[in-house]
C-alpha cells in the first residue's frame, strides 16, 4: 500500500521495525524542506510575512492534530515525543496532587518512559506503584484492574497498545471505572494512535502522550494531550520565552494561556510542520484502512511462523501489528543479524520493558513491528529465510 | 585464514564455550560487562594470584561472536601475568582498529581480523576484553 510515496523503500530493504520508528513519505520531507527554504523564520514572534506564515502554519498543525484525535486545540501540547509527554504529565502534574501512600497503577509491559518517572515519583513524593497482573495472553483485563484498585489508587497509567506484545486494552471500559472511583488514567498513545482511530472524546482518558515519527512523521516532536481543566494546572517543567506573559520582578510573573504556557523556547517548527503533514498523508489513506491492513498483514505473518516448529510466537493474539518471537536455540541477536544480512531491519531485545521478562520468561525476542506499507511477499521472505534453523544458525556469524 | 575456517572456530566456540559456568567462582572477582547498543550481558569471574590470572569463567546472555569472543580471550589469558594480559588486550584493540598489531600470540582470535569491517560488531567482539580490562586496572592499582 502506498509504497511508492517512501523514499527509503527505493533501497533494497525490508523494514519491519515500525514500532521503533516509521518510514517518512516524501510529502513529510518537503513540507520540512519547504519550511527550510522558503519561510525560515521564528513562530509567534515576527512582524513580518514568513513569519506571520509561520504563525498560521504551526498553529493550523495544532488543529490538525487535534482534529486527528478529535480534541479541542487548546488541549493539544508540542513536546519532542512520548517520553518528554509522559515527564511532563508525571512531574508537572501528578508530583503536586499525590500524596504519600497514593497508588499508582501500572503493568510490567510498560515502556520505559511509563515507569522510570513512576519510580522516581515514588521516591520522592512517597507514592506506591502497584502492577495490574497480566493474564495468560499478557492482557490487561478488567478483572485484574478491579482487582489491584483500591480506595488509594489515584492514578492508571497504561499504554493502549504495548510495544512488545502488542496487545491492545480496552480503554474506553478502563476510563469509565477509573472516573467512577475519583482516579485518573494516562494513556500511553506510542503504539496506538499510529495504527488505530484514537478519539480522546469517546475514550475518555485523562492524558495522552504520542510520538510523530513513529506515524510518518520527523522524530523530535511529540503530543501531550491533556483535557483542559487538568493542563490549566500542569506546572511547566520549562520556563522561558514564548511561554508568559509579562515579568517585572519575581512576583509578576504572568503566564500564558494554554497551551502556549507549556512550550516555553523555540519550538520544533520544521518538525511540527512535518507531523502536520504526516497526519494529512494518514487522513488521506484512513485511519481505519490503515488498522485493517496491518492486522491482515499481522493475522497472515502470525498464520505462517505458526507452522515452523522452532520458532515460538509470544503473542498471537493482540489486534496490532507487533508480533514478538524467539528461535529455539538462537540468541534474539543473532536472529536479527542474520536477517539483516538479507536487508530485512528487526529489532532484537526486550524492547524497553525491562520488567516484562519475569512475565514471559524470555529476556530478548525477535520484534517484527508492521506498518501499512509492509506486503505479503515481505513476510514469505522473512518466512523462508525463518524456516531453516541450521542455515540461520550456519549464517548468523 | 579462509572464512569457513573462521566460522567453524566461532561456532565451536559458541556451542562449547570454555569455562562458561559461574560454579566455583567464590573468591573471584566479579564483574559484569553489558554493550548499550545490544543487548549483550555477561559476568566474568577471575582469579588472580601473584600476578597471574590463575582462572577465568563467564556466565550470562550473549550473542554467538560475543560468546565466541569471550571464549577464545580465556583461554588466551588463563597463565598469563597482568601484564602480559594488559598486552593481549591493547594487541587485540589494535587489531580491530586497522592499527598494527602482532599475530603472533593471538591464536584462535585471529578469526576476528575482518571485524573492523563491521562496525556493529566490534561491540560485541570487545566485550569480554572491556570488563577484564577494567578489573585488571584497578588490580594494578
Ligand atoms: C509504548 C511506548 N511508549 C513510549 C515510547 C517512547 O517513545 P519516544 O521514544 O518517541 O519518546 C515508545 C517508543 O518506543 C513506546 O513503544
Amino acid at each position: 500500500m502506498n509504497r511508492n510515496d517512501f523514499p527509503m523503500l527505493n533501497q533494497n530493504i525490508i523494514y519491519f521495525d515500525n514500532g521503533a520508528t516509521t518510514l517518512k513519505p516524501k510529502c513529510v520531507i518537503d513540507a520540512m524542506s519547504d519550511y527550510y527554504t522558503n519561510y525560515s523564520a521564528n513562530a509567534h514572534r515576527g512582524d513580518y510575512d514568513i513569519s506571520y506564515k509561520v504563525d498560521v502554519a504551526y498553529e493550523n498543525a495544532r488543529k490538525n492534530v487535534a482534529e486527528f484525535i478529535n480534541a479541542d486545540r487548546e488541549e493539544v501540547v508540542f513536546t519532542s515525543g512520548t517520553t518528554e509527554s509522559l515527564n511532563m504529565i508525571v512531574s508537572g502534574f501528578f508530583a503536586n496532587l499525590l500524596e504519600p501512600g497514593d497508588e499508582v497503577l501500572i503493568t510490567r509491559s510498560e515502556h520505559a518512559s511509563n515507569v522510570l518517572p513512576w519510580f522516581r515519583l515514588a521516591k520522592t513524593n512517597g507514592i506506591i506503584i502497584k502492577y495490574i497482573e497480566l493474564n495468560d495472553h499478557y492482557e490487561v483485563t478488567m478483572e485484574s484492574l478491579l482487582s489491584s484498585f483500591t480506595n488509594r489508587t489515584k492514578v492508571v497509567s497504561l499504554a493502549h497498545a504495548t510495544n512488545v506484545v502488542g496487545d491492545v486494552r480496552p480503554i474506553k471500559e478502563i476510563a469509565k471505572f477509573v472516573h467512577a472511583n475519583d482516579a485518573f488514567l494516562v494513556v500511553d498513545g506510542a503504539q496506538s494512535v499510529p495504527h488505530m482511530k484514537t478519539d480522546v472524546k469517546y475514550l475518555d482518558c485523562d492524558f495522552l502522550a504520542f510520538s510523530l515519527h513513529k506515524m510518518c512523521g520527523p522524530t523530535g516532536v511529540g503530543v501531550l494531550y491533556g483535557k483542559k481543566e487538568l493542563l490549566e494546572s500542569l506546572i511547566p517543567t520549562n520556563l522561558g520565552g514564548g511561554m508568559n506573559e509579562s515579568f517585572d520582578s519575581i512576583d509578576e510573573v504572568v503566564l500564558k494561556e494554554l497551551p502556549l504556557r507549556l512550550e516555553a523556547g523555540t519550538q520544533n517548527i520544521a518538525g511540527v510542520i512535518g507531523a502536520s503533514s504526516a497526519i494529512d498523508y494518514l487522513n488521506s489513506i484512513g485511519i481505519d484502512n490503515i488498522h485493517a491492513r496491518e492486522v491482515e498483514l499481522k493475522n497472515y505473518l502470525v498464520s505462517k511462523l505458526e507452522r515452523i516448529d522452532h520458532v515460538n510466537i509470544v503473542n498471537p493474539y493482540g489486534e496490532s501489528g507487533i508480533v514478538a518471537f524467539t528461535v529455539d536455540d538462537v540468541f534474539a541477536q543473532d536472529v536479527a543479524y542474520y536477517l539483516n544480512k538479507y536487508h530485512i531491519c528487526v529489532r532484537a531485545g526486550n524492547h524497553c520493558a525491562k520488567i516484562l521478562k519475569n512475565e514471559i520468561g524470555v529476556k530478548n525476542t525477535v520484534r517484527i513491528s508492521l506498518y501499512f506499507y509492509n506486503t505479503k511477499e515481505e513476510i514469505d521472505k522473512l518466512v523462508s529465510l525463518l524456516s531453516d534453523k541450521e542455515r540461520i544458525i550456519r549464517e548468523m556469524i | 585464514m579462509d572464512n569457513n575456517m573462521k566460522r567453524e572456530i566461532i561456532l565451536d566456540n559458541y556451542s562449547h564455550p570454555t569455562n562458561k559456568t559461574s560454579d566455583g567462582t567464590e573468591g573471584y572477582i566479579k564483574v559484569n560487562s553489558n554493550s548499550e547498543s545490544c543487548i549483550d550481558n555477561i559476568d566474568l569471574y577471575i582469579k588472580i594470584e601473584d600476578n597471574i590470572i590463575k582462572d577465568i569463567k563467564f556466565d550470562g546472555e550473549a550473542c554467538a561472536i560475543s560468546t565466541a569472543s569471550t571464549s577464545i580471550m580465556i583461554k588466551n589469558m588463563i597463565g598469563s601475568t597482568i601484564d602480559e594480559a594488559m598486552s593481549m588486550i591493547e594487541n587485540f584493540d589494535n587489531m580491530l582498529n586497522e592499527r598494527e598489531y602482532d599475530d603472533t600470540n593471538l591464536n584462535e582470535a585471529i578469526v576476528f581480523d575482518e571485524t573492523y569491517k563491521q562496525g556493529n560488531r566490534k561491540t560485541c567482539v570487545t566485550l569480554p576484553y572491556t570488563g577484564i580490562k577494567k578489573v585488571l586496572e584497578s588490580y594494578k592499582k
